[in-house]
């Protein structure tokens, strides 16, 4: 191999069936060594299933599956050297927080000082050492899902998984552990695989995002790539929020929407007539006085305002024929200057940089 | 982005490793198990009905010979009809008395309730036994009143059948009861619904499926229950005594085969039904479902106390026969208190009755380890395999224990075979028991292996640890509940049961219910009522240390579970 570090983890085209359904369709990517990466995209996807058949749970039905360059496709879980964590935390009730943490040390000879002294430098990690003798049971949900993250780690796995992790907590733990996870990843420098439908989540804890959808990989890339660049109509939504315009392309550069000759984003592969979509995030569309002297204008009547806390939402029905709908977020700041109220006519700009093009109809993902 | 790729049907095969052979084992032997002991001798009864005596196949000449000689083919008639007359009047007492424990407020419901479960520690005849002392020619009641009631024949079956099979019938009745929401009548009351009304339209409908699973549950004890009608049957034949009859008395094998699995089809049907209807129930009970509380009006208490009072009364009375009738020197005639048919004399003492002791002890021990084992081996490996592995330990809970113990003598009996060593021996009894009461804690254990996290495996194969050690750190500490009542529950019954070892029993493994039916046969009474005492006694005193079991792990477990899980049906 040309790499002298081969990838922590890398896929080949691997592919899964139950009876007549396909769950994955030929899936290849890499991890890279001390990577976090997320498998993204909404329930049915086929994220859990690749990440359990990276973890040996699930046999696939065809591809490899590589860990540091060895083909362990057909090797049994316990000798693919991971820890796992799932959703549901999985501790063992009738154990101690020690005794669950110290679970898989114990059957490697390692001798009981030893072990005790991992055992409490993991608790430390996790802040949870006072609670060492209590049961998983007396403990709350985060502190659980704490316990069950120094488990998967005690025996220093080359590799973490995790499915799920936060989605059975409440919002404000949920937070905290994002941070606090995320932290000790980077302590430890350990390449980490985590499941998540949520993409907040993703966006704030990943280094690479894979974005999936129908068992295929739609798009893989950096939080911040995914979010300003999505390759597709599927990834623009899913990932934030879109406003999404049907156009007809006219020239290079240029669509039409309804009577509105708009400029937008470069985008490769459209000719003029074909039907397309653009696509605007609510923050990027610009109102009164910053829309003034700025290219794709027009003028728009506040339908409502909506109040969210940090910004304000508005949504807007463009005036006259082709009259377009959307929504705007207005940073709380700047609100008080705007002085709109339901019922006023602002001027709107949608930047051309900020307008993308899409060679799909909008109604392909709802 | 998305790439067109034929996805094969085949699965990429694991490499093998340790673990798998001995799970695939495991799994392999218990499979032997299932087909030594119940699959292959039920397709030796079959195969045996389409067989004359001298092992020429006749197809089925048996079936129309049954079926067409009056003096074996009534069996079949009277069965059913005693089945059905006792279940009507089982399932309509047990009825009342379960809504008067579940529903009213009565002072001594605990007390109400243990009395109604007595019949469950005796074995069927002694019932039967019980109601001669008191109506038959020579009953306490026949000469106190000079009115002879004809306790033998149908009358008499259906008298000891209710009494045997009334906690049955209870217990699904008071779960069903049990379970109502208060909501609903709750609606029903803010509607303006009269008493009768809110009874008709949310409490029976509520109870339904309990109704009909308590039916069917008499229906198939009745029909596959050998002691009662061998006892106070007389020349009223049923099924079960006539397979009897054909095997023991006549000598008649392939008659007995054709007997049984005619008997079967009544009694698997049952089954079968039965399970659809109780998987219903479960899912009429709603997890935001408030409980109800009990309450009646006034008369209603008075009335279902006084009900109670008199059904416990009457099951008292018959223990108080069976207890004095032990105690006597001469019943009815010499009131004389005394201790004499204890000794046993004439079946040479106390082997039976410790015989019943380690083969109890023996099938509790080894069933249990055996349906854990089993029910965690198929639970864990979803395979097409553990499929049918799954169905065959289902199937046991249909075949009467006259049909399994005469499947036993074709296999266990038949010349030159290397399983003739069994016969004969207390090992066959312990099998012959474990096979047949094998479906419940094979189904108990199943439940509480389901309620347990389903990653706990995936977790300790990611750790390196191997599913052998999580089992027996993990799994058996957790459902160390169900495993308590499941040994409970085969000792029990291996305690009281007649109907499959009495094919089985040999010189020098007789048993004690065995005993009870051979004392009564020869006219040895009195000593079969002490027997009988004796194995009540044994009965109460296990579920005493059950109890005293349960609550040790129940608060050994305390720190790490609130809810502990009940084995769902044991005795």
């Amino acid at each position: 191999m040309a790499d002298p570090r081969p990838p922590a983890v890398a896929l080949e085209g691997v592919a899964k069936r139950f009876g007549g359904v396909i769950a994955l369709r030929g899936v290849s990517l890499t991890v890279a060594e001390g990577e976090f990466v997320c498998f993204l995209g909404p329930s049915g996807c086929g994220k859990t299933t690749l990440l359990r058949i990276v973890a040996g749970l699930e046999p696939q039905n065809a591809g490899i599956v590589r860990m540091a360059g060895r083909d362990v496709s057909r090797l049994p879980p316990s000798q693919r050297n991971y820890g796992i964590v799932f959703q549901s935390y999985a501790l063992f009730p009738n154990l101690t927080v020690a005794r669950n943490v110290a679970y898989g040390l114990e059957t490697r000879r390692l001798g009981r000082a030893r072990v005790e002294a991992r055992v409490d430098e993991l608790l430390d990690l996790v802040h949870l050492r006072p609670h060492k003798q209590r049961y998983p049971a007396q403990l709350s949900g985060g502190e659980q899902q704490r316990v069950a993250l120094a488990r998967a780690l005690a025996p220093s796995p080359s590799l973490l998984l995790l499915d799920e992790p936060l989605s059975a907590l409440d919002a404000r733990v949920r937070l905290a552990l994002r941070h606090e996870m995320k932290a000790l990843q980077r302590r430890l420098g350990i390449t980490t695989i985590m499941v998540t439908h949520d993409q907040e989540e993703a966006l704030t804890m990943a280094d690479r995002i894979v974005v999936m959808n129908h068992g295929v990989v739609e798009q893989i890339g950096a939080p911040a790539d995914i979010y300003t660049e999505p390759s597709s109509l599927f990834v623009a939504r899913f990932v934030g929020q879109m406003n999404l315009l049907p156009a007809t392309a006219v020239q290079p550069g240029r669509a039409r929407v309804g009577a509105l000759t708009l400029r937008h984003r470069p985008a490769p592969g459209v000719g003029p007539g074909m039907a397309v979509t653009l696509g605007i995030r609510p923050e990027e569309v610009r109102v009164g006085a910053a829309a003034r002297d700025l290219d794709n204008r027009l003028t728009a009547r506040v339908v409502s305002v909506q109040f969210q806390g940090a910004f304000t939402r508005l949504a807007l029905r463009g005036l006259g024929d082709g009259a377009v709908a959307l929504e705007c977020d207005v940073a709380a700041t700047a609100l008080a200057d705007l002085g709109v109220k339901e019922g006023v006519e602002v001027p709107v700009a949608l930047a051309p940089d900020a307008l993308r093009a899409f060679v799909e109809p909008p109604g392909l993902h709802a | 982005m998305s790439v067109a790729v034929a996805v094969p049907e085949r699965v990429v095969r694991r490499r093998v490793d340790a673990e798998r052979v001995l799970r695939g084992a495991l799994l392999g032997l218990f499979a032997l198990f299932l087909w030594v002991f119940l699959a292959w001798p039920m397709a030796q009864i079959v195969w045996r009905s389409l067989l004359d005596n001298r092992g020429a196949f006749i197809g089925l000449g048996n079936y129309v010979r049954y079926v067409s000689t009056p003096a074996i083919g009534v069996s079949i008639t009277n069965s059913l009809a005693v089945a059905s007359v006792a279940m009507a009047v089982t399932v309509a007492l047990a009825f009342v008395y379960a809504y008067a424990l579940a529903r009213a407020r009565i002072p001594g419901r605990g007390l109400f309730r243990l009395v109604a479960m007595l019949p469950i520690f005796a074995p069927s005849l002694v019932s039967a036994i019980a109601f001669v002392y008191a109506f038959g020619n020579n009953g306490l009641v026949t000469r106190q009143t000079g009115f002879n009631v004809g306790i033998y024949g149908a009358k008499g079956i259906v008298l000891a059948e209710v009494f045997y099979c009334f906690p049955h019938a209870m217990l699904i009745l008071m779960a069903a009861l049990a379970a109502a929401d208060a909501r609903l009548y709750d609606a029903a009351a803010a509607l303006g619904a009269s008493r009768v009304k809110t009874f008709m339209t949310v409490t029976l409908p509520g109870v339904k499926y309990g109704l009909m699973s308590a039916c069917f549950v008499v229906f198939t004890l009745v029909i596959t229950d050998f002691g009662v009608p061998k006892v106070v049957g007389g020349k009223f034949s049923v099924m079960a005594t006539e397979i009897y009859n054909q095997v023991i008395g006549q000598q008649n094998f392939t008659m007995g085969a054709t007997v049984s699995v005619v008997l079967l089809i009544p009694a698997a049907l049952a089954c079968v039904i039965d399970r659809i209807v109780q998987r219903r129930q479960y899912a009429l009970v709603s997890s935001s479902a408030r409980p109800l509380a009990p309450g009646q009006g006034r008369l209603t208490n008075a009335l279902l106390l006084g009900y109670c009072a008199l059904l416990a009364a009457a099951i008292l009375g018959i223990y108080a026969v069976i207890v004095g009738a032990s105690l006597v020197t001469r019943w009815p005639y010499n009131f004389a208190p005394t201790l004499k048919h204890y000794r046993f004399d004439t079946i040479g003492g106390y082997t039976p009755l410790l015989n019943s002791m380690g083969v109890a002890a023996l099938t509790a021990v080894v069933g249990t380890v055996i349906t854990f084992a089993g029910a965690y081996l198929v639970e864990k490996s979803r395979t097409a395999a553990a499929g049918v592995l799954y169905m065959l330990a289902l199937l046991p809970v249909a075949v009467p224990g006259m049909v399994l113990g005469l499947a036993y003598i074709f296999v266990f009996n038949a010349a030159g075979s290397v399983l003739n060593r069994l016969y004969g021996t207390l090992a066959i009894l312990v099998i012959s028991n474990l096979i047949h009461y094998f479906t419940v804690p094979f189904l108990t254990a199943t439940t509480s292996l389901k309620q347990m996290d389903a990653e706990f495996e995936n977790v300790s194969a990611s750790l390196g640890v191997p599913f052998y050690r999580t089992f027996w750190r993990v799994t058996v500490p957790i459902a160390l509940p169900s495993i308590v009542g499941i040994s409970m529950y085969f000792f029990l019954n291996a305690m009281v049961t007649l109907s499959a070892v009495v094919f089985l029993v040999a010189p020098g493994t007789e048993l004690a219910a065995v005993a009870v039916l051979l004392l009564d046969d020869a006219g040895e009474s009195a000593q079969a009522t002490a027997m009988s005492v004796l194995i009540i006694g044994i009965g109460l005193l296990a579920r005493l240390v059950y109890w005293a079991l349960l609550r040790g792990v129940t608060r050994r477990t305390q720190a790490w579970t609130t809810a502990t899980q009940e084995p769902t049906s044991a005795a």
